[in-house]
Formats: structure tokens, C-alpha cells, sequence
């Protein structure tokens, strides 16, 4: 199960970590991907604080911490090939994996239902 | 993390709904809703114009006429060379040059295309700067000339290595134009206007077509399968490649042609020594730095990491100066190249190619080499009878 920041970040909780990317619908408006900038393993990042940066040909998007802890891993796989995270968004295209420092913060994430409304909202239709 | 377009009080062209059932993206540019994508992406319309053709609307863009009240084009000529450091008296019939409205600085208040029409000189202008472009031709021109901004005429490109065999199905003589020739052409029944130029660095075509006849135009267009819909975004990635200037972001009223590179602007009749040198705005300013250099000059730039160097970011001499020396007017990612590249002014000493500068990108500080420009070569179909240091370079 999927949980969904506002500013278009999904996370997956598994224990006390959570795997961290963006949604589809933010790969596609962001549209091709041709580099990622991801935080070092071992950073301690607080909710909201900017975690990476996504560029595409024309311009650089930041990526927020969904929840604040500290970076235990990231995807490699991105530095060769950001494309990934335009195939793949929720599956070969994560971004981190982070350990949750205050489980309370997961409340306040948007479950897919709410996440999907405000799509809905946005787009004005 | 996606900032959400808001779509208040922008004009549309006439292919706004060809553009959505292409499946474009369209995004506010100039005051226009225009489309930045279709659906295959910036990547692969980029990579499609370079290997078989692109269609682009650029009907945003200002079409305007000089008529000249005498009848004769060489008055028009003669009066818009008032306003540009090009030779506008010595283009001729049928032929299309590169030229800028420069300002009493010496800046630079807009870039545009001239073709002369036998009787009058078809001008095309930037989209955000048309209104005031008009309003400057007015003032400074209409003793002389009618000045006739073409508002049922709308401006497609077809661009890439295939849009020769392409365009022939429609008009066979097509084939017999060299670059920066301009003729005019039935399409569809319609009197278009065609040049062989273009803004991506392939051969290709620019079509001012009826705003009736335009979609059908494109949709026949868009049947051959070597054509596809490229958006704004893949525009700006191949001009950049090409080393092409975009006004108000490479070039402004504070830059000068000597600064930007653009010295082969200047044609040789209006440079010291030459038949009617000087007489345009800034002319001073500009000739004196055409012959002792400009303190800053506009280069390319390659990033040596993989993280593109955009628009406004500072370049130092050293990875830990304070003072920034220079800065990148125009920066992304080449699909060409699969590298980032960007362009930039820098001081006249290191407006070398291979000197090594930093880039302040986000707190860090990585090496970006200046290097010559473009950064993948040009394809015009030039006419090697003609010479035309002075079209384009």
C-alpha cells in the first residue's frame, strides 16, 4: 500500500523503513528525466526538507523528504539511467529507502483515494 | 514537487485543437498557450528532428511586412538598415538574412529574419517582443513604409534531414531552394511562403501558410510517417545544440552582437571602411568593440558531470571564489549528445575553448569547460554559388 505526499512523492512503509519516489503522475508532467541527484546514504533529513533533485531537459524539480529519518540507501541505478523513473515510478524508479524516525508523521500522508482526489481537483476535471 | 500551470487570459493559435489531439502538453510561452511536448516526449521529438523530420507551430512568432510607399524594396531596405547592422540594401530578391534591432547601448532589442519579397521585406520577430517591434517600426519607419503585421497568416517549420523528400510530395520545387532562399509556393491550393531556414541547426523549412489552409496543411504533413508533432521544449533543446540565441535569455538591450558572438551580424558594408558604415543604433559602441574585442563574450559550455548547469547559474575562475565572474544564459541537456550543455557569458580571457570554470549548482561547485560552439554541427543545404558569411553562420 501506497502513501502519497500532496507535493506528488509516494512512499512505501516496510517496518521502520520507507522507500521513497514519485508518482506517475509527477514523471509525466515533469516529463523526460535525464538526471537525478539523490541524497548520501546517512543523511538525517526532517519532513518536508528538499532530499533530491529530478531534472528533466528542461528544468530541475526538487523531491521532499515525505517524513523525516535518515537515508540508509539509494538507487543507483538512476546515475546511468534516469529514464528509469519515467518507465518505472513506483517500482525500478525509486529514489531512497529511509528509516522513519517518528512513525506519528505517517499519518499524515495521503492514502491513493485522497492522493487521487486532489489529482482530480488539479486537473479541473 | 510539479508546479501546476495556471492558463489565465493566453491566446491560443489557430492549431490549438490539432495540438491537443496530438496529445501535446500545452504550457504558457510568450503569452501563448503553446505545445512544450506531445506525447513521445522532448528525448525522442529532439532525436526525430535530427534524424528524420519535426513539424513545429511557431505561429506565436510576429510576422510583419515593410511596404515601401515608393514602390521600390531598396527604400525599405534603405530604412531598416536605420535599425539593424545587417545589409539590408544588398539582400537579395528571394533571399532571407539574419539581423538584429540593436539600441543607442549597442544592446540588443530583438533578433529577427528578413527576406526581401521583390516589393516589400517580410520581417519575422520573436513573439514577445512583436508588439513592441511593431511599435518601433511605426515610429521609426512609417514615413517611408506601411508597416503590415500579417495576422491571417500563421507560421509552421518542418525540420530535419527527411523534411526535403517530405515537403517535395507537396511541392516539388522545393528541392531546387539553398539555404536562406525564400519563394513562393502553392500549398493545398493556398499561396504560402517558404524559406529553407529554420531554428534547429537541420535543414529544413519555414512555411507562412493562410490560417485556413494551416491545419489541413499540417494534418497532410503529419500523414507521412517520417513527420513527427515536435513541441516548444525539443525546439529549445536543438537550438541550444545548434548554438542558436534566444532572445531574453542569451540576448537583451544590455548585450551587445560583439559580446554574443553575433559579429558576422554586422555586414561589411556597415562596419569602418565599408559603404554605409555605421547609421544604425549603437553603431559607435558596437564598431569599436567589433575592432578592440568586448570585455565579455558568449561561449558554450560542457559540464563535466552529468548534472545539467540551467539558466542564471554563476561560473567562478576558481571551485572556491566568491566572486562569480560569469553566468549561464541558457543551459539543459543535449539527447543528441547525452551530455548537459549550456552557453554563457564569460570574460574575454578565458572565452577560450577547454579552459575549466565552476558552476554554483545547488551549494556545490562542479567544473564546466568552455567549448566551441555549436555543439553538433549545422546541416544546411547551403548554395555553395552564393556567398553568405553575412546570412548565417
Amino acid at each position: 500500500m501506497l502513501k502519497y505526499t500532496k507535493d506528488h512523492e509516494w512512499l512505501r512503509v516496510d517496518g521502520n523503513v520507507a522507500t521513497v519516489g514519485i508518482t506517475p503522475y509527477a514523471q509525466e508532467r515533469l516529463g523526460d528525466l535525464v538526471f537525478v541527484e539523490l541524497p548520501s546514504t546517512g543523511t538525517k533529513l526532517s519532513k518536508g526538507a528538499v532530499a533530491a533533485t529530478v531534472e528533466s531537459v528542461k528544468a530541475a524539480s526538487e523531491v521532499y523528504a515525505p517524513v523525516g529519518g535518515e537515508v540508509v540507501t539509494v538507487n543507483d541505478k538512476l546515475t546511468g539511467e534516469p529514464g528509469l523513473v519515467n518507465a518505472e515510478p513506483t517500482g525500478n524508479g525509486w529514489l531512497f529507502k529511509m528509516k522513519i524516525a517518528d512513525a506519528a508523521e505517517l499519518d499524515m500522508l495521503l492514502d491513493e483515494q485522497a492522493y487521487n482526489a486532489l489529482m482530480t481537483t488539479h486537473n479541473g476535471h | 514537487m510539479v508546479e501546476l500551470d495556471s492558463a489565465t487570459d493566453l491566446k491560443r493559435t489557430p492549431l490549438y485543437d490539432l495540438h491537443v489531439r496530438l496529445g501535446a502538453r500545452m504550457v504558457a510561452f510568450a503569452g501563448y498557450e503553446m505545445p512544450v511536448q506531445y506525447r513521445s516526449g522532448i528525448l525522442k521529438e529532439h532525436l526525430h528532428t535530427r534524424t528524420a523530420a519535426g513539424l513545429f507551430d511557431i505561429s506565436h512568432m510576429g510576422q510583419i511586412l515593410l511596404r515601401p510607399r515608393s514602390g521600390r524594396v531598396e527604400d525599405a531596405g534603405r530604412a531598416l538598415e536605420a535599425l539593424v547592422p545587417g545589409d539590408m540594401l544588398g539582400l537579395a530578391v528571394n533571399r532571407q538574412r539574419y539581423t538584429l534591432f540593436t539600441n543607442a547601448m549597442g544592446g540588443i532589442l530583438d533578433d529577427l529574419m528578413v527576406s526581401n519579397r521583390g516589393d516589400h521585406l517580410m520581417l519575422v520577430v520573436n513573439a514577445a517582443r512583436k508588439a513592441a517591434d511593431e511599435a518601433y517600426l511605426h515610429s521609426h519607419l512609417s514615413v517611408s513604409c506601411a508597416i503590415e503585421p500579417l495576422s491571417d497568416r500563421l507560421l509552421i517549420a518542418l525540420q530535419g534531414p527527411k523534411a526535403e523528400a517530405v515537403f517535395a510530395a507537396f511541392a516539388p520545387e522545393i528541392c531546387a531552394m539553398a539555404f536562406m532562399e525564400v519563394r513562393t509556393v502553392s500549398l493545398l491550393g493556398a499561396n504560402c511562403v517558404v524559406s529553407r531556414s529554420g531554428y534547429t541547426g537541420e535543414d529544413g523549412f519555414e512555411i507562412s501558410v493562410p490560417v485556413e489552409t494551416a491545419e489541413a496543411l499540417c494534418e497532410r504533413l503529419l500523414c507521412d510517417p517520417l513527420v513527427a508533432p515536435v513541441g516548444l521544449g525539443a525546439r529549445d533543446s536543438l537550438r541550444l545544440e545548434t548554438g542558436l540565441c534566444l532572445y531574453g535569455s542569451d540576448l537583451d538591450e544590455t548585450t551587445t552582437p560583439v559580446e554574443a558572438a553575433l559579429e558576422w551580424t554586422i555586414s561589411k558594408t556597415r562596419r569602418e571602411g565599408g559603404e554605409r558604415a555605421g547609421g544604425f543604433p549603437g553603431a559607435e559602441a558596437i564598431l569599436t568593440q567589433l575592432v578592440k574585442g568586448a570585455a565579455r563574450r558568449r561561449v558554450g559550455l560542457k559540464p563535466e558531470g552529468r548534472a545539467p548547469v540551467r539558466h542564471g547559474t554563476y561560473l567562478f575562475r576558481a571551485s572556491d571564489d566568491n566572486t562569480p565572474v560569469g553566468v549561464v544564459t541558457s543551459g539543459g541537456f543535449s539527447p543528441s549528445l547525452n551530455v548537459p550543455i549550456a552557453v554563457g557569458y564569460v570574460p574575454r580571457d578565458v572565452a577560450v575553448a577547454d579552459t575549466r570554470l565552476f558552476a554554483e549548482v545547488r551549494s556545490r561547485r562542479p567544473p564546466v569547460r568552455v567549448s566551441e560552439l555549436p555543439f553538433v554541427p549545422t546541416r544546411y543545404k547551403r548554395d555553395l554559388r552564393i556567398k553568405e558569411s553575412a546570412d548565417v553562420c
